[in-house]
């Protein structure tokens, strides 16, 4: 009796540490990779980055100015397609829907977000790039641009629906129209959360690499136009990473430390901006 | 003279038109046509892209029909195409990553639900978050300058050593192979094991582990036979979810799996993962046949990814439902 008892408080703490391990180990695995990305990327990192178009093969130095810049574009691009209709279906799904089309809208906007991003540039290449028989930024925003619906719905809708119902019921008393209701009060209400969204899909998709492939392509000079290829940092990671030079590894590691300060700030100031509206509402 | 303007306001504009007109100008009618626009344009997108999947892909599926899934030869230059190594690398590298993922995630979310004080395990769970924010090419790059040599020195000769007599770590190492890639793609998919298990976890009621530990059992036993079994049902559709995830990963994956199309049984040996395969040929890809057939690849990745992320929502759909019912 004693020794089943030693034996099941034994188990009991090697389990419970064990899971302890598991927590620890995961996140052990982040600081890892800041860590190492910070070491490896901040000492390839100079101005010289920032401003300079990449070297010529066999030469070193050089930047990812155009990769930057062109990032910014696609960026651009993207939240172009992707804001209005992720943020205007959201305010239909909470605001205007009825039963079974809302439903239909929201299943095909998770169908949407579950879609493989290397996907999205099949899709993107055949309605863009085919038909225009050319590469370019266009394509690849486009490609982005989808994949940032999903999250910006559901952000929207979800934010929206936060907002007590008694503020639409006031606005709607004092006699003004549905749409002012929602434009002028409601919104403006459920802003922050909104806005998180939109960041946090933003981030998302500035790390994408897969769908710019073969729509956006790369470029080793600037682009000279929408419908051109243009450079982004993510495809030239997987470039400079893939590629034979050490020299490339090198800005490979710079860029991807560019990349990943960018995506973890959207991130974190994303949700300390959710917890802090959240704290301010109570 | 005084109820003038009454009647001035009362008139309505006769006529289909006028009245639509009248409506318009009220703005309501504007602006959930206008929202509407926008949540059919989801709709149609998604429908597009189905669409333009399943056209860009009749080449080859008049050409090899059901062949297309049996086929071992990947051959460009003589117009063979068979889609069996890349299925079958997509297929393997996620199951060894869920091998992997599972026990580590369950087991994290354990320690966060049920040990860990609120403050920590808030804290943890969002460093959690924040590492599945992180892009697959910085997994990628991180997985060819890191983990490649470490699987390479320490830890492949070590496997082969002790557990060379078994075919799954046989033959030569080369660094890239199929166990870097499921290794990645764990690393990849525990965020969303964690954060999902977690949360269903932590719904589990107060009373089931009161009840459990008021009858003598120890934490660990009130843990893993009462409150997970409890749960059980929300920890498979997240485990559903970060599949889907796997299979349609494409970077890392194509960063360190060695992309050969051949099928061996060693997880030493370099695969090719349907992603993989499309990232790097699509651009290269001469003759109308041959950008078929990857867009074809494109369109199994496509139904694999639904089928499994249909199965999560119907779970997570029912077991909501069920909780509902017993709230």
């Amino acid at each position: 009796m004693n020794l089943r008892m030693a034996w099941r408080k034994s188990l009991n703490i090697v389990m419970l540490s064990l899971t302890g391990v598991c927590a620890l180990f995961t996140v052990s695995v982040l600081f890892f990779i800041l860590g190492y990305l910070l070491w490896y990327g901040g000492k390839s990192l100079n101005w010289a980055f920032f401003t300079n178009l990449p070297a010529p093969v066999g030469e070193t130095g050089g930047g990812m100015a155009n990769a930057i810049v062109g990032s910014g574009k696609l960026m651009l691009l993207a939240s172009l397609v992707g804001i209005p209709i992720g943020v205007l279906g959201g305010v239909y799904l909470a605001e205007f829907g009825g039963q079974t089309f809302s439903f239909l809208v929201r299943y095909t906007t998770d169908l949407l977000n579950g879609v493989p991003s290397i996907v999205m540039g099949i899709f993107a290449y055949t309605i863009i790039v085919l038909p225009m028989k050319h590469f370019s930024a266009l394509a690849g925003g486009a490609a982005l641009g989808v994949m940032m619906i999903p999250i910006a719905v559901r952000t929207t809708e979800e934010s929206l629906r936060g907002v007590p119902l008694v503020l639409r019921e006031g606005a709607l008393a004092l006699g003004t129209s549905k749409w002012r209701t929602v434009a002028t009060v409601v919104m403006p209400a459920a802003i922050r959360g909104i806005v998180t969204g939109v960041m946090l899909t933003i981030a998302r998709v500035a790390g994408e690499t897969a769908p710019l492939l073969f729509t956006a392509l790369s470029n080793k000079f600037w682009s000279s136009g929408w419908n051109q290829p243009i450079a982004s940092l993510p495809v030239m990671i997987y470039t400079y990473a893939v590629g034979p030079y050490d020299d490339w590894h090198r800005q490979a590691w710079a860029a991807g430390l560019v990349l990943l300060g960018f995506v973890l700030l959207a991130n974190v100031g994303a949700r300390m901006m959710v917890s802090r509206g959240m704290a301010g509402g109570r | 003279m005084a109820d003038t303007p009454i009647t001035a306001a009362r008139t309505r504009p006769s006529g289909r038109v006028g009245q639509f007109i009248h409506r318009l100008r009220g703005g309501d009618e504007v602006a959930h046509l206008i929202t509407l626009m926008c949540a059919a344009s989801i709709i149609a997108v998604t429908v597009m892209l189905v669409y333009q999947l399943y056209i860009n892909s009749s080449l080859p599926r008049h050409k090899f029909g059901f062949e297309f899934f049996l086929g071992r030869t990947w051959d460009p230059v003589s117009g063979d195409f068979g889609a069996l190594p890349f299925i079958y690398g997509t297929l393997v590298s996620s199951a060894l990553a869920l091998l992997l993922a599972v026990p580590l995630g369950v087991g994290a979310a354990v320690f966060l639900s049920e040990l860990a004080p609120p403050r920590i395990s808030t804290a943890t769970t969002f460093v959690i978050e924040l590492l599945a924010a992180v892009p697959s090419v910085i997994y990628g790059l991180l997985g060819i300058f890191v983990l490649i040599p470490i699987l390479r020195k320490p830890v492949m000769p070590f496997l082969k050593h002790t557990l060379g007599f078994l075919p799954l770590f046989k033959g030569p190492i080369y660094g890239v192979s199929m166990l870097a890639a499921g290794v990645v793609l764990a690393i990849m998919i525990v965020p969303f094991i964690i954060s999902v298990s977690r949360e269903v976890l932590l719904a589990v009621p107060v009373e089931q582990r009161e009840a459990a530990l008021g009858l003598g059992a120890t934490k660990w036993e009130s843990t893993w036979q009462i409150v997970v079994p409890f749960a059980r049902v929300g920890i498979f559709a997240s485990i559903f979810l970060a599949l889907a995830r796997a299979l349609g990963e494409t970077m890392a994956v194509t960063m360190v799996i060695g992309n050969d199309p051949k099928i061996s049984a060693s997880l030493f040996a370099p695969g090719y993962s349907i992603a993989a395969v499309i990232a790097n040929e699509f651009t290269e890809a001469t003759g109308d046949l041959y950008l078929q057939a990857l867009i074809e690849l494109g369109l199994v990745l496509f139904l694999l990814t639904i089928l499994i992320n249909g199965l999560a929502r119907l779970v997570i759909i029912a077991t909501t439902q069920k909780g509902a019912a017993r709230g």
